[in-house]
């Protein structure tokens, strides 16, 4: 706990505050521990990343953070608040591994599905779907319909949509893992744009060492069975960054930190 | 353009058109032959020969297609109208005849299903000339066997002697058509289609008419229309609404189930969407698993377009006012009256069809989105 955060004050309290929490699934082989014993502090316009193997929990914390998951133990707020009041403040954006968007409505009525639910007026929603089309560089899709464009263009209107809210919070699970490399590298500076313009907070899940890498300003490395997080690194590179920072030495001693964490979580396995 | 599949039918009509020129039309008199029958018989044998060689010579060709729909149905034409002169004892040379002008509508259907498929209005009419075509052929090859084997009446009256009864019974017909469908198959499929709608959105709301009501709806839908029908008659009396309560009963269920299956269609990572976003009930109800359902409501909406004139007509069977499509069969048959039966099952099957055209076409428009769909 920092001093900010235990001033009690909902304007000074971290994004994420979360202790000692632990999440166990009843399934019909007997409970899975999915989340055992997190810490972690998430301060607000911090940019953090889940990164570990398949099965780490690391999508399970994201969905914990959005309410979407009920904790078994432990604590968590979000911004001073429970998560379930955070969500119904509408605190959040959320940007699923599959871009989710209805077939049946042309690309800008689906970004303004979350603004009539908000509901907002007719001249806002539009305003708010032009400004955030035009964020994601999609002006001229507006009609649409999702099947008509490719997966990156598909997710990059997700990322509109979640970010037409105006959440403070944008939580995004894999967003690029089903896209190509090129596209990905792409997406990934146009995010960090978008997080320098904004200030939002984010939290990433990736399982991409290098993405991480680039875009955090915290990493959280986990390890599964059961999910815990193994190591938390700071990130100190300036907020105007372009991909060109891969190639640093800085950027190389992280990433072979990364790599450390996860296999250190991965050697009781063998 | 090397595959030859397909495309042996004029090579065969070839060896029709030589059978039809040498072998006699009259068993009974060996002399009778085609072209003995006037100069129409010389036009057939031309036009046929010129559609087989246009046939064989040309793919794709409007020349081709033109003579060859010209050919059968001349030869169709010339068929019928032997027809009368050789009930009981057409000869080779008829059959050679039949099967000729057959073949060769064969190879124009072979032909047009080849042709590339255009938008628009060319492509439209293309799409249903071909069924229309195979349509006609079923009337003609009908038409000539039961005249020519002398079937009775009473088991297959010919398409002519319907067509005849259709023309000249138009009245009666559609005082029946009003009766039956307007009235009855109208009000008890609106009724049952939108009182299962509802009762699916409520079954899926309340969980205990989800476990409750279900099994009982599957019970019910299984009660055989014949059962059920005398006893809405007692219940809502002769006319028109006791038809359509067997309507209701008839087309609730379908909906029931299909709705209730439909509301649950929606992705997981979609309803989590929705409640990231707060989203009421009724918010993710109408954004979200409706128009998800859609494409099982329709399913359900279109199984029971033809289910409704099935349940009004069987229904009728117990006990009507003297107007209605099942009441005209169940007396007409007993009257031996066959021909006004196809007549009402002529209409019937066209009321059907347009019917389940409309809702199918309803069916695109709100579910043009769906992947068997889109384009």
């Amino acid at each position: 706990m920092t001093g900010e955060g235990t001033s009690g004050k909902k304007s000074e309290s971290p994004a994420i505050a979360i202790a000692g929490l632990s999440l166990v699934f009843n399934t019909n082989d007997g409970p899975v521990q999915a989340l055992s014993d997190i810490d972690l502090e998430v301060k607000r316009g911090e940019f953090v990343s889940f990164i570990g193997p398949s099965g780490c929990g690391k999508t399970t914390l994201l969905r914990v953070i959005a309410d979407l998951e009920q904790p078994t133990g432990g604590s968590i707020t979000v911004n001073g608040v429970s998560p379930e009041e955070a969500r119904l403040a509408r605190a959040y954006g959320y940007v699923f591994q599959a871009a989710a968007l209805y077939p049946w409505r042309t690309i800008a009525r689906n970004i303004a599905l979350p603004l009539e639910i908000m509901g907002l007026t007719r001249a806002d929603r539009e305003k708010r779907v032009a400004d955030n089309l035009a964020l994601v560089d999609l002006a001229g899709f507006e009609r649409k319909y999702p099947w008509q464009l490719s997966g990156g263009m598909q997710q990059r209107a997700s990322i509109a949509r979640a970010l037409a809210v105006e959440p403070e919070l944008l939580l995004m699970d894999e967003p690029f893992g089903a896209l190509d490399e090129i596209v990905r590298d792409h997406l990934n500076e146009k995010l960090l744009r978008l997080w320098d313009r904004t200030q939002k907070t984010v939290v990433f899940v990736t399982h991409s060492i290098p993405e991480a890498v680039f875009l955090s300003t915290k990493i959280v490395v986990m390890s599964p069975r059961p999910g815990r997080v193994t190591d938390i690194i700071e990130c100190g590179f300036p907020r105007h960054r372009s991909l060109d920072i891969r190639e640093t030495p800085e950027f190389l001693a992280i990433a072979a930190r990364v790599r450390a964490g996860l296999r250190a979580g991965h050697s009781y396995e063998d | 353009m090397n595959r030859n599949r397909g495309h042996i039918q004029p090579w065969i009509a070839l060896v029709g058109l030589i059978a039809l020129f040498a072998m006699p039309l009259d068993s009974a008199d060996p002399a009778r032959l085609l072209v003995r029958e006037g100069p129409a018989g010389w036009a057939l044998v031309a036009v046929m020969a010129a559609a087989i060689i246009a046939a064989i010579r040309a793919r794709r060709s409007l020349v081709a297609a033109g003579l060859l729909a010209l050919a059968a149905h001349g030869g169709a034409a010339m068929a019928i109208g032997l027809l009368p002169s050789l009930a009981g004892h057409a000869g080779s040379g008829f059959w050679a005849l039949v099967l000729t002008s057959w073949l060769l509508a064969w190879a124009l259907v072979t032909e047009l299903s080849e042709w590339p498929r255009r938008p628009g209005l060319p492509g439209l009419v293309l799409s249903l000339l071909i069924p229309f075509l195979f349509g006609l052929w079923l009337l003609i090859l009908w038409q000539i066997v039961v005249v020519v084997f002398e079937v009775p009446f009473v088991l297959i009256p010919p398409p002519s002697a319907i067509g005849t009864r259709i023309a000249s019974s138009l009245p009666i017909l559609a005082a029946d058509f009003r009766q039956t469908f307007l009235k009855a198959v109208v009000a008890g499929y609106a009724i049952g289609c939108g009182s299962g709608f509802l009762v699916a959105i409520l079954v899926d709301r309340v969980s205990f008419l989800k476990r409750g009501l279900l099994p009982i709806g599957n019970l019910v839908s299984a009660l055989p229309i014949v059962g059920i029908a005398p006893i809405m008659v007692m219940w809502f009396g002769f006319d028109w609404p006791s038809k359509a309560a067997v309507v209701v009963v008839s087309t609730f269920f379908p909906m029931l189930v299909n709705t209730v299956t439909g509301l649950s269609a929606s992705q997981p990572i979609s309803r989590d969407l929705m409640r990231t976003y707060a989203s009421t009930y009724w918010q993710t109800l109408f954004k979200l698993r409706l128009p998800e359902a859609m494409p099982f409501v329709f399913n359900a909406l279109k199984i029971n377009s033809t289910l409704a004139l099935i349940a009004a007509i069987v229904a009728e069977f117990f006990g009507t006012p003297i107007v209605g499509m099942g009441f005209r069969i169940s007396t007409e048959v007993g009257r031996m009256n066959i021909d006004m039966v196809w007549a009402e099952i002529a209409v019937a099957a066209l009321a059907g069809s347009a019917f389940y055209g409309v809702v199918a076409l309803a069916e695109r428009a709100a579910t043009f989105w769906h992947p068997s769909f889109r384009t």
